[in-house]
């Protein structure tokens, strides 16, 4: 099947204008011109698109809850990015920009917007050339700026480049990062879509999202929802990392299996055995081979106890040790961690302490119930998701995996890690 | 000083253009300044503060907050490998042994000869071309101990001849001109 999102990989060049053009390219947006912004953003209500940065909402109805009217209204696009595992927005601006560049404008219309920020990771910069060609190129040609398309519709875009912080890619602290501020999250509400960027109604979305709304508008919302799921429709970029044979970003159907998409990805490398997977990078819960049938769906491994999110897919097989894995991510969420609310700055130094402590062969069996209570007074008492991400790899692996954690505790530990290592070293 | 206003005065009016709020271009400007000073001493918060009058605090505030400006003096080529998690399973801390072996240097350690500074850093969404780094802002993927090899000796060559290519930074802040 031809690729709807990934379209550089069927089309050569599609990054420059004329050949984006040429393959349908600003279609979707003169489509949105041609009616009114209310209609535009029922198309995308219909199309039942959801945003693919993580959390899921419900695109139009996002959209939707800006309010009408005159007045200064803005569209972020995400291009943050820095979830462990995640590397589905870099491909899309760096061979395909002008697909996100199309659904934003078409966004900024259906809100009233009249300016476009994209917000890249600093370390996107070498990613950006190609997004920040395709902007100038869209100026020449009355892509951009006054009257769009000879339409009514004016609009300028700009890059802004970030310095190196996860936690900005929090919608909230993301506002604050591009106007200057510390990049931390406020206590919503106010919502950015009542009061976001410079106090002014902000629609944050993900990149991939937006990649998605020129082909909805284009070929309709029923084209739309008869991919994937009744509830999770369309189709979802996949990062495939760790233990395959074959990582990288695999488009798909929503619905697929784990299963499907590890064989996809080539199967588990060298032929090893699998072990586990994290379905959302380093912050949805791991999953173990009872999962691997769960569609990757928003709702799929609810039964399992984790969720899609960025379906960023981390695959490990059997020479992993668990525990390692946790301190791992538990180490990304510490270092990360903003440091506005207590327990996430203070638990997340504990749990990477304690957690250090039994994975080098120190730890005891009072240190498991001091991670686990650590961890239980994280959860839930948060300022942003990020609190709650961090306790995720330990609870999990815990849950799953506790005879690992027995045996490092009982002085087993040494000998455990001393295999993985002669493991990774055989394998590389 | 004003290194950045007369060096990047182009970009910077661009950069200003974009916001309603010149606050708002203080990281593309610290990026500029970091590029000029070599990294983020006082002079370089003192500058980014006096052009978009804020207080120098702020300034510093931020650059402790973001991982990519560096307080500390850095080599010429700062190298990040990234030894997170998807990297970790394919191999990225025996990459970064390996490389600090080869430049005698420790994580956060500058080579004597002030070329190279060797940092861990986490994701950097490149998970699938595993071992990777990133010297001053580029992206080096695929690597193994030929390759590594054989940046270290074109980055030496380029230091030797003394030609200065744009770097990352300069590039992209290029676009800002109006
Ligand atoms: C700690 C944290 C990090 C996040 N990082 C990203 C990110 O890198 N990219 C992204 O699109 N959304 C990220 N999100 C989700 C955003 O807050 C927001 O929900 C999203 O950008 C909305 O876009 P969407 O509805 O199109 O998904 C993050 C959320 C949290 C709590
Ligand atoms: S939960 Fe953590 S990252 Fe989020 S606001 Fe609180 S301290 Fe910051
Ligand atoms: S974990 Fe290294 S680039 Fe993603």
């Amino acid at each position: 099947m031809a690729h709807i999102l990934l379209r550089h990989r069927d089309i050569e060049n599609i990054h420059e204008l004329d050949v984006y053009l040429a393959h349908g390219g600003y279609e979707g947006l003169k489509k949105a011109l041609s009616i009114q912004p209310d209609e535009v953003i029922e198309v995308v209500k219909k199309s039942g698109l959801r945003g693919r940065g993580g959390a899921g909402f419900p695109t139009g109805i996002k959209w939707g809850f800006i309010p009408k009217g005159p007045g200064e209204k803005y569209v972020i696009i995400n291009t943050d990015e820095s979830e462990t595992g995640t590397f589905k927005d870099r491909e899309l601006v760096e061979k395909n920009p002008h697909q996100v560049i199309e659904g934003a404008l078409i966004a900024a219309y259906a809100i009233g917007a009249r300016t476009i920020y994209n917000y890249f990771r600093g370390e996107y910069m070498d990613a950006a050339y190609r997004f920040e060609e395709a902007l100038k190129a869209c100026y020449e040609r009355g892509l951009l700026g006054q009257n769009i398309l000879g339409s009514d519709f004016s609009c300028d875009f700009y890059c802004h480049y970030g310095a190196g912080a996860y936690i900005c890619g929090e919608e909230t602290a993301l506002i604050n990062s591009l106007m200057g501020n510390l990049g931390q999250p406020w206590s919503k509400p106010p919502f950015p879509a009542i009061e976001g960027l410079y106090g002014k109604p902000t629609v944050v979305n993900n990149t991939e999202t937006l990649a998605n709304v020129p082909p909805i508008l284009v070929n309709g919302p029923e084209w739309y929802t008869s991919m994937g799921t009744e509830k999770s429709p369309g189709v979802k970029i996949v990062c495939m990392s760790g233990h395959v044979e074959r990582p990288g970003n695999y488009e798909v159907e929503m619905g697929v299996t784990y299963r499907q998409l590890i064989e996809m990805a080539g199967g588990m490398r060298n032929g090893r055995k699998f072990k586990a997977l994290l379905p959302s990078g380093g912050s949805g819960p791991v999953i173990t081979e009872e999962a691997l049938d769960a569609p990757m769906t928003y709702e799929g491994l609810t039964p399992y106890g984790s969720v899609m999110g960025s379906s960023s897919v981390i695959v490990m097989d059997e020479t992993t040790d668990m525990v390692w894995a946790a301190l791992k991510m538990v180490h990304f969420f510490r270092h990360e961690s903003c440091g506005k609310c207590t327990p996430c700055r203070e638990g997340t130094f504990w749990m990477e302490k304690v957690l250090s402590r039994i994975y080098h062969g120190y730890g005891t069996e009072r240190d498991l119930q001091i991670l686990e209570s650590v961890a239980n007074q994280i959860g839930g008492r948060c300022l942003c998701a990020l609190g709650d991400f961090a306790v995720n790899p330990v609870l999990s692996t815990i849950r799953h995996f506790f005879d690992e954690y027995k045996a490092k505790v009982s002085g087993a530990g040494q000998k455990q890690q001393a295999t993985r290592e002669t493991a990774v070293a055989t394998a590389d | 000083m004003a290194l950045i206003a007369e060096k990047y005065a182009e970009e910077i009016e661009g950069i200003l253009k974009r916001f309603p709020d010149k606050k708002s271009a203080v990281l593309p400007l610290m990026h500029l300044a970091q590029q000029a000073y070599g990294h983020m001493s006082r002079e370089a918060m003192q500058e980014v503060a006096d052009i978009l009058e804020i207080s120098p605090t702020h300034v510093l505030a931020l650059s402790g907050f973001y991982s990519l400006y560096y307080e500390e003096p850095v080599g010429k080529y700062v190298l990040e490998i990234c030894n997170d998690l998807a990297c970790a399973l394919r191999g990225a801390d025996e990459f970064v042994e390996m490389v600090c072996h080869k430049l005698g240097v420790p994580v956060d350690g500058t080579t004597a000869d002030g070329l190279f500074t060797v940092k861990t850093v986490m994701c950097l969404g490149a998970c699938d071309r595993a071992p990777m780094l990133q010297c001053n802002l580029k992206f080096e993927e695929h690597l193994d101990e030929e390759k590594f090899d054989q940046l270290i000796a074109r980055l030496r060559a380029e230091a030797e001849s003394g030609k200065e290519e744009p770097s990352v930074v300069e590039k992209i802040m290029a676009y800002a001109k109006s």
